[in-house]
């Protein structure tokens, strides 16, 4: 038996759970369901691929399929995503919230989803890309399991990115002030806390973390208008499974159904591969219906 | 010259349907005012009206000479009103720490620490706690640290909705005695309050607010004696005494 399932999981988890970060913040913070979040990664992944065309290809860093100016790339895409996604709520989910229907918000971001693929569609086709053609050789690691430098390198960066994530949660002043909002917004306002701030610095997190998992993606697997789309169910289970609001949750949420669904693949069929997850998801609500590292209802 | 001015206040959630019609009320420096009434009577509304969380349609609220009416509630604190609100006014799932660092935003980043350690000097009992998180402690102690909290960023004025609501009367007694120790400190305290008795104990004048506006006003210990009062709060005197 090969166990490179493990490590197929664990990089899709990684991904999952990087967007799943975003959503269970917007969850949290903003109160709704943001099914435009898979788009931000699909926007982020072309806004790097944008943005590497214009500072123009150099040599890899080898054994990277990629170098610098990906890198740089997608720290620029990452800001970029950020802004799409504080335009789209300037634009539209602000001014939805204030009527204060949240299920409004949730259609609204539908539609937001459906615009924005399509607009990626009519921009870039929807045919896939790839930021590097190169073939990359993955190196045996023993027990079966074989891997690439690029999948190192991506993992070392979703680790980094989590902890700082996680940092910032726990001990940065705006992190509190996130983590109070969530918790109780009429009190956060009475202890001086400035809601459009809270709701800036969620926007640019989610949008930032989406758009590195979609250039993770790209380096990975490929570039396609539906990139986002496809991981957004395995994003939201993440983030259900994890318990809605708790970062480290998402995270391990993601990796629970990364795992799972290379499981599936490897042991029953990739046709069971959603299945499967979902199964998982529906059997730790039976038993924790507040999430994995999540809170009852007050 | 009052430090709360509160002149023919307006307030209500929805247009046309005003909770609060024409209250005045006022407080000097140092002073503790306590507003009584029976339920509905828009106690509550009044102070989170002028803690901004509920709407106002007329009237003027001033603090220290200056016109905070319109102020976004998240703001208030900057300008030296705090309020403590009635339930759910601690962060349940952050260390009763974490919940005094989220307050002290407003102040300069030097100065976060330095005041928790004072807010602990004045708990120690949270000071023992001060890992725990604040959703797993007592209810008064709970009380204990929401005033903590709104201490945290120096008020010049604290307001707070009904303090001993579900507390033992232990405890109301415990919390009452550390409103009065903190007043010792030159602070104003505006009080919302069913336990009339607990409260004129330590108010230095009262207010009746009867359908949003104020019916009676008197100092704190005429106003426990007062035929209409007593009246009034019958029901809560028995209860009380």
């Amino acid at each position: 038996m090969s166990l490179q399932f493990l490590l197929d999981g664990l990089i899709a988890g990684s991904m999952i759970g990087l967007g799943a970060i975003g959503v269970t913040l917007t969850y949290s913070i903003l109160r709704f369901s943001n099914f435009a979040h898979g788009d931000f990664m699909a926007w982020g992944a072309y806004g790097a691929l944008v943005v590497v065309g214009l500072i123009g290809g150099s040599l890899p860093l080898a054994p990277l399929s990629f170098g610098l100016p990906l890198i740089l790339a997608m720290a620029v895409a990452m800001g970029l995503t950020a802004l799409l996604a504080l335009a789209l709520d300037w634009l539209l989910f602000a001014r939805l919230r204030a009527r204060g229907q949240s299920i409004i918000v949730v259609m609204a971001s539908f539609g937001a989803s459906m615009a924005l693929r399509n607009l990626l569609e009519f921009l870039f086709t929807s045919s896939p890309t790839y930021y590097s053609r190169a073939i990359q050789i993955a190196q045996p690691i023993g027990m079966g399991i074989r891997i690439t430098a690029d999948q190192v390198a991506l993992l070392l960066m979703t680790l980094a990115l989590v902890t700082g994530m996680h940092l910032f949660m726990q001990r940065s002043q705006r992190g509190r002030e996130m983590r109070a909002y969530s918790q109780n917004p009429a009190l956060a306002r009475v202890v001086g806390i400035d809601v459009d701030r809270v709701v800036r610095a969620t926007w640019i997190i989610g949008a930032a973390l989406a758009c590195a998992a979609g250039v993770m993606v790209g380096i990975l697997v490929q570039i396609r208008p539906l990139m986002g789309l496809d991981l957004l169910l395995p994003i939201f289970a993440a983030a259900i499974l994890g318990g809605i609001g708790s970062v480290p949750g998402a995270v391990l949420g993601g990796l629970i159904i990364g795992l799972s669904e290379a499981a599936a693949v490897q042991f029953v069929g990739a046709e069971w591969r959603a299945a499967v997850a979902f199964m998982i998801l529906m059997a730790v609500l039976l038993v924790r219906p507040m999430g994995l590292f999540g809170v009852a209802e007050r | 010259m009052s430090i709360l001015d509160v002149r023919n206040l307006v307030a209500g959630y929805e247009p046309g349907l005003s909770i609060v019609k024409g209250a005045s009320i006022h407080a000097a420096e140092g002073e503790i005012v306590v507003i009584l009434g029976p339920n509905g009577a828009g106690k509550s509304s009044l102070i989170k009206a002028i803690a901004g969380l509920v709407p106002i349609t007329g009237g003027q609220i001033l603090l220290d000479g200056q016109d905070i009416t319109a102020t976004p509630a998240h703001l208030m604190i900057r300008r030296g009103l705090a309020f403590v609100p009635q339930t759910e006014n601690i962060f349940p799932l952050m260390t009763v720490e974490e919940n005094l660092r989220v307050s002290g935003g407003v102040l300069p980043r030097s100065e976060v620490a330095p005041r928790i350690d004072e807010m602990f000097q004045t708990f120690p009992d949270l000071a023992r706690q001060r890992g725990l998180m604040a959703g797993s402690l007592s209810g008064g102690q709970r009380q204990m640290l929401a005033v903590a909290r709104a201490l945290m960023v120096r008020p010049r004025v604290l307001m707070l909705d009904e303090p001993s609501a579900g507390l033992s009367p232990k405890l109301v007694a415990q919390v009452f005695a550390r409103l009065a120790d903190i007043r010792q400190a030159g602070l104003t305290i505006v009080l919302v309050e069913q336990n009339a008795r607990a409260a004129l104990a330590i108010g230095d004048r009262a207010y009746v607010l009867v359908e949003g506006r104020e019916a009676h006003e008197g100092a704190a210990s005429s106003l426990w004696d007062d035929p209409i009062i007593a009246e009034l709060y019958l029901g809560h005197r028995k209860e009380a005494s």
